[in-house]
C-alpha cells in the first residue's frame, strides 16, 4: 500500500465514517472537517501513509483536541494549538517528528492530526490508538501497551504551552491534562509523547482512516443509489446488525463528568423483543432481551434506520427508529491487558464478562 | 374581539377571521407574485363574507415564507459585514466559511475578526479592543455596508461583549442596522453567527416587507395592530419582526401544528398536515411543536435556531397511485395543484390518492361515480399502503408509549382513517386552514438558554431562576403576565466540564396583552 493524498470527497466520507466509529460519542467531526477542507483549499496537502511504511526509528506523535465537546463548537480554535504542542515536543526531545497519528479515529479526534499534518508538512499514519472512541487517554493502545507517558504537551490559543516532562503514569497525565485544559478554557490542543515507528507498527490499530473513509463512502453511495444503507454497511463494511427497533425510553444523568444513560428499544415486529444500551459518553453494553450480546471494547453503533447515518448519544430520544450495528474491535483491544482498561469491568460493569464478537 | 390570521404559503394564501375562539370565516386564495395583493384579497374576502366592521378587528397575525424564500432564491439580500469577537481563538474558521458560494457572493463575503469573547465559565478570552473595532467600522463604512452582524464566543452565556462592540461600531456607523448573535441563536458559534448574518442581510427586506404588509392592511381598511409569527409558534411585534426577520423561518409548519392544537382542543398530540404532495408530521407538546435537536439548514446554511421538528413524506391528496394489488405504490410523485384537473373524481385520467380515498368511502368530494369501477382489492391495498406510510411517520414523532391522539389537518386529510396504528385520529372543523388559524391564535414567548455551574447552586434553584427570567422575557415581549406559563424546560448535563455544568433551556409563553 502506498501513501495517498486525501481529497475533499474522501474527507467528507472520512468525517461520516469517523462519526460512525465514534460509537455514539467522540464529538462531532464537522468543525474539524471544515478546518481540513479550508487548509486543502489553501493549497496544503494531507498525505496518508500505511503503518508499514514507517521506519523503526521514526518518531510518531498523536495530537488531538482536549476539553469539552460543547466548548469545541463555540470557542473554535485559533488553528495551530496542536501544532504548537507538537513543536514543544520536538523542542523537548530535540528530535524531528516524522508522522502524526490519531489518538482515536471515532469522532472529532480523527480530524486534528490531519490539520496539524497539513500545517507541519508531515504525513498522517493510517491507523489510530483506539479504532473507535473512548472517553480517556489511557484507553489508547499506545498506553495500554506501555508507552511512556512523557513528554507530552498542551497548548491553548493564547500562546500558553505546558510540557509534561516527568509524569508518573497515564492516569496522572490524564488528570493534569484535564485540569490544565479546563483552565485553558476547556478547548486546547494536546500532543502525546512521541512513539517509535516499530512501536506504532506493533501497537497502532491499523488501517482505521481507510476503514472510516470506506464506511462513509458506503453509506453515501447506498443513499445516492437508493440502496439500503444498513445492508451496505453489513455486506461492504463488515458491520453486524444486532437489533432493529424503536426507542421506547432514554434516561440520562451526569456521573463523575460523564454523560451516563440507558436507552431502551423495542423491535419493530414484536414488542416482546427488546434491547437496552448502556451509555457512558459512548455506547458501552448492548443487551438483547436481558442478555449481553455486545460489550466494550467491541463497537456498538446506533444508526438511523433510513439513512444509515450515525446518531450520537445526546440526540437519542423516544420514538426514533434505529438500527444497532456492531463491529468487532481489533485483537489488540481484546488482550487481557487491554480488557483491564477498556473491557466492561473497567467501566464498572462487574457482572458483564467480555464475550468477543466473532470477526 | 376580532382578529385575522393569514398564512402566505407558496401556493395558497389562507385567511381566517376569528371572534375570540370561534372561526367566523375562512378562505383560500392563490398566492400572488407580488404577495401583497394576495394578502389584500384574502383579507377582503373574509371581511366581506363575515360582514364584520373593519374597525372592530383588533389584530392581524401573518405567517409568511417571504424571508425564507429570499434566502433560498438569493434575492433582495443586502451586502452585510460579519464582525466576530473571539481572537485569538476562532481564527481557524472565518465567518460564512461553510456557506454556499453563491449566497456568500451575493452578500459580499465581508468579515472581520476582533478581540473579545468569553470562556465557557464567564472569564474573558480577551478584552475588547476599541481601536481595532473603530478600524473595522471605518472599513465597513468605506465599503458602504449598512448591515452588520456581530457574534462573540459564548455570547449566549454573556451578551456584554456583543453589546459593547455594537456601541463602538454604532458611533462610526450611525445608519447601519446591527444583528447580535446572542439575540438570535444559542450555543454553537458558527450556526448562531450564520443566523445573525442571514438576519442582517434580510434587514432591508424586512423593512420594506413589513411596510408593504402594513399598506396591504390599511388598503383593506384595517387599522389593527399587526404581528408576524415566528418559528416557535409565537408572535413578533411589527418592530421585532423588522429587527429579526430570520425568526420567521419555518413558521408555516409551526402555524399548522398550533392551529391543529387549537381546532381540536388537544395540547399533546401528533399532527399530520396532509397537503397535495407531501405530509408534514410533527409533535405537539403542551400545545407547541417539539423543536428539532440538530442543526437545520436554510438555503444551504447551517443554523441552530428554534425550528419545529417536522418530518415529511411524499404522500398527499395528489399522490400518484401505481402498481397492482400486490405491489401498490402511493407517491412520492404527485399531480400537486393540478389535482382538480387530473384526478379521476374531477374527470381527469390519473389515479390519485384522493380517488382511492373517495372510492373507499373515506371522504366525499369530486364525482364518486368516476371511481366506482376501481377494483376493490386495489382500493384496499392502496388504503393499507397509505395507512402504513402514515403509521411509520406517526410512530416516529410519537413522544412516549402513552396513547396519544393524532390530529389530521390540511387539504388532503381525508387520506387519514379514523385510526392510525393504535392511535385515534381527529379531523377538526376548519382543518384545511389550520395554518391561518395557528397564526391567528399565536401567543408571545420568552426564552432562556444558558450554561449554569450546578456546583455553586442546586438544580432546583437554577431552574427557578431560569424560569423567572424566561417569564420576564415573555412579559417584555408583550405577553399578559397572568397568562404566562412555562411550556418547556430542558436541562442537559455537559460532559467533561467541572462543577456539573448544565445547559438549561426554558420557554415561557402567554397571551398577547389586549387579547382575551
Amino acid at each position: 500500500m502506498a501513501s495517498r493524498k486525501l481529497d475533499e470527497q474522501q474527507l467528507e466520507d472520512l468525517a461520516v465514517g469517523a462519526a460512525i466509529l465514534g460509537t455514539g460519542g467522540g464529538g462531532n467531526p464537522y468543525i474539524g472537517k471544515l478546518r481540513v477542507r479550508e487548509l486543502m483549499r489553501q493549497g496544503k496537502t494531507v498525505e496518508i501513509i500505511p503503518l508499514e511504511s514507517l521506519a523503526d526509528d521514526d518518531l510518531v506523535v498523536s495530537v488531538g483536541g482536549i476539553g469539552a465537546p460543547v466548548v469545541g463548537i463555540e470557542k473554535i480554535e485559533r488553528g495551530d494549538e496542536c501544532y504548537q504542542a507538537l513543536k514543544a515536543i520536538e523542542e523537548e526531545t530535540g528530535r524531528q517528528i516524522t508522522a502524526l497519528i490519531s489518538a482515536e479515529v471515532g469522532g472529532s479526534n480523527s480530524m486534528e492530526p490531519l490539520i496539524t499534518a497539513a500545517q507541519a508538512g508531515i504525513p498522517v499514519v493510517d491507523g489510530d490508538g483506539m479504532g473507535r472512541a473512548f472517553p480517556e487517554v489511557q484507553m489508547m493502545t499506545f498506553f495500554i501497551y506501555g508507552h511512556a507517558p512523557q513528554p507530552a504537551a498542551i497548548a491553548d490559543e493564547k500562546g500558553n504551552v505546558v510540557v509534561f516532562r516527568q509524569v508518573k503514569d497515564m492516569y496522572w497525565l490524564e488528570k493534569f491534562a484535564r485540569t490544565i485544559a479546563v483552565d485553558m478554557g476547556a478547548a486546547a490542543g494536546f500532543a502525546d509523547p512521541p512513539m517509535r515507528g516499530d512501536f506504532i507498527k506493533q501497537y497502532a490499530i491499523p488501517g482505521t482512516l481507510t476503514q472510516a473513509t470506506d464506511l462513509g463512502r458506503c453509506v453515501r453511495l447506498a443513499n445516492k443509489q437508493n440502496r439500503n444503507p444498513l445492508e451496505a454497511i453489513e455486506t461492504e463494511a463488515g458491520g453486524r446488525l444486532q437489533f432493529l427497533g424503536k426507542i421506547t425510553d432514554v434516561r440520562r444523568e451526569l456521573k463523575g463528568g460523564f454523560a451516563v444513560g440507558r436507552v431502551k428499544l423495542e423491535s419493530l415486529d414484536s414488542p416482546l423483543d427488546q434491547a437496552e444500551i448502556d451509555i457512558q459518553n459512548e455506547n458501552l453494553v448492548l443487551r438483547c432481551n436481558g442478555v449481553v450480546t455486545v460489550s466494550v471494547p467491541d463497537l456498538i453503533i446506533v444508526l438511523d434506520v433510513d439513512t444509515g447515518e450515525p446518531i450520537t448519544t445526546e440526540v437519542l430520544r423516544y420514538g426514533m427508529r434505529v438500527a444497532v450495528m456492531a463491529f468487532p474491535c481489533h485483537p489488540l483491544m481484546r488482550t487481557e491487558r487491554a480488557l483491564k482498561v477498556v473491557g466492561p469491568k473497567a467501566f464498572g460493569y462487574a457482572d458483564v464478562d467480555y464475550q468477543p464478537l466473532v470477526p | 374581539m376580532f382578529r385575522i390570521g393569514v398564512d402566505v404559503g407558496g401556493t395558497n394564501t389562507d385567511a381566517v377571521l376569528m371572534q375570540d375562539s370561534r372561526v367566523l370565516e375562512s378562505c383560500k386564495t392563490p398566492t400572488t407574485a407580488d404577495v401583497m395583493s394576495g394578502v389584500r384579497n384574502a383579507l377582503n374576502t373574509v371581511l366581506q363574507s363575515s360582514g364584520v366592521d373593519r374597525g372592530q378587528v383588533d389584530a392581524v397575525m401573518i405567517g409568511t415564507t417571504h424571508f425564507t424564500n429570499a434566502v433560498v432564491q438569493r434575492r433582495d439580500l443586502a451586502p452585510t459585514a460579519a464582525v466576530r469577537l473571539g481572537l485569538p481563538a476562532t481564527a481557524a474558521l472565518v465567518p460564512m466559511v461553510d456557506w454556499p458560494e453563491d449566497l456568500r457572493d451575493v452578500i459580499g463575503n465581508h468579515y472581520a475578526l476582533a478581540h473579545g469573547g468569553h470562556e465557557f465559565d464567564g472569564r474573558k478570552i480577551s478584552e475588547i479592543d476599541a481601536d481595532e473595532l473603530k478600524r473595522i467600522a471605518s472599513d465597513i463604512a468605506a465599503k458602504g455596508i449598512k448591515a452588520v452582524a456581530i457574534s462573540a464566543v459564548f455570547s449566549p452565556v454573556n451578551t456584554e461583549m456583543e453589546q459593547e462592540a455594537k456601541a463602538i461600531l454604532e458611533q462610526e456607523l450611525p445608519d447601519a442596522h446591527f444583528s447580535l448573535s446572542s439575540d438570535i441563536g444559542r450555543v454553537g458559534l458558527l450556526e448562531r453567527e450564520n443566523a445573525a448574518i442571514m438576519n442582517a442581510c434580510l434587514r432591508n427586506l424586512s423593512d420594506s416587507t413589513i411596510t408593504a404588509f402594513k399598506n396591504a392592511l390599511s388598503e383593506a381598511g384595517l387599522s389593527a395592530a399587526f404581528y408576524l409569527t415566528q418559528n416557535d409558534g409565537t408572535l413578533m411585534s411589527e418592530e421585532l419582526a423588522r429587527r429579526f426577520p430570520v425568526l420567521t423561518f419555518a413558521s408555516g409548519p409551526t402555524n399548522s401544528m398550533r392551529g391543529a392544537a387549537f381546532l381540536s382542543g388537544l395540547k399533546d398530540a401528533v399532527v399530520i398536515d396532509i397537503g397535495g404532495t407531501t405530509t408534514d408530521v410533527g409533535a405537539l407538546q403542551k400545545g407547541f411543536p417539539r423543536q428539532a435537536g440538530v442543526a437545520v439548514e436554510v438555503g444551504g446554511v447551517r443554523t441552530n435556531f428554534r425550528m419545529p421538528d417536522v418530518f415529511s413524506i411524499g404522500l398527499g391528496g395528489g399522490s400518484l397511485v401505481s402498481g397492482g394489488t400486490g405491489d401498490v405504490q402511493v407517491g412520492p410523485q404527485s399531480v400537486g395543484f393540478r389535482l382538480t384537473e387530473e384526478a379521476l373524481i374531477f374527470g381527469g385520467g390519473t389515479l390519485t390518492a384522493s380517488d382511492i380515498a373517495v372510492a373507499a368511502g373515506m371522504g366525499d368530494f369530486g364525482d364518486a361515480s368516476k371511481v366506482s369501477g376501481q377494483p376493490a382489492e386495489l382500493v384496499d391495498a392502496a388504503v393499507a399502503r397509505m395507512q402504513d406510510m402514515l403509521s411509520v411517520v406517526v410512530e416516529r414523532m410519537r413522544l412516549s408509549p402513552e396513547p396519544i391522539p393524532v390530529i389530521a389537518v390540511g387539504g388532503g386529510s381525508i387520506l387519514a382513517k379514523e385510526q392510525i396504528g393504535d392511535l385515534p385520529v381527529r379531523c377538526p372543523e376548519n382543518h384545511a386552514v389550520a395554518n391561518a388559524v395557528g397564526a391567528a391564535i399565536a401567543q408571545i414567548s420568552g426564552e432562556l438558554d444558558r450554561v449554569y455551574a450546578l456546583s455553586d447552586q442546586t438544580r432546583d434553584k437554577v431552574l427557578e431562576e431560569a424560569k423567572a427570567e424566561a417569564i420576564e422575557k415573555a412579559v417584555e415581549a408583550g405577553a399578559k403576565r397572568d397568562t404566562v406559563e412555562i411550556v418547556d424546560v430542558e436541562d442537559v448535563p455537559l460532559a467533561y466540564l467541572p462543577g456539573n455544568a448544565t445547559r438549561v433551556r426554558v420557554k415561557a409563553v402567554g397571551d398577547l396583552d389586549g387579547i382575551s
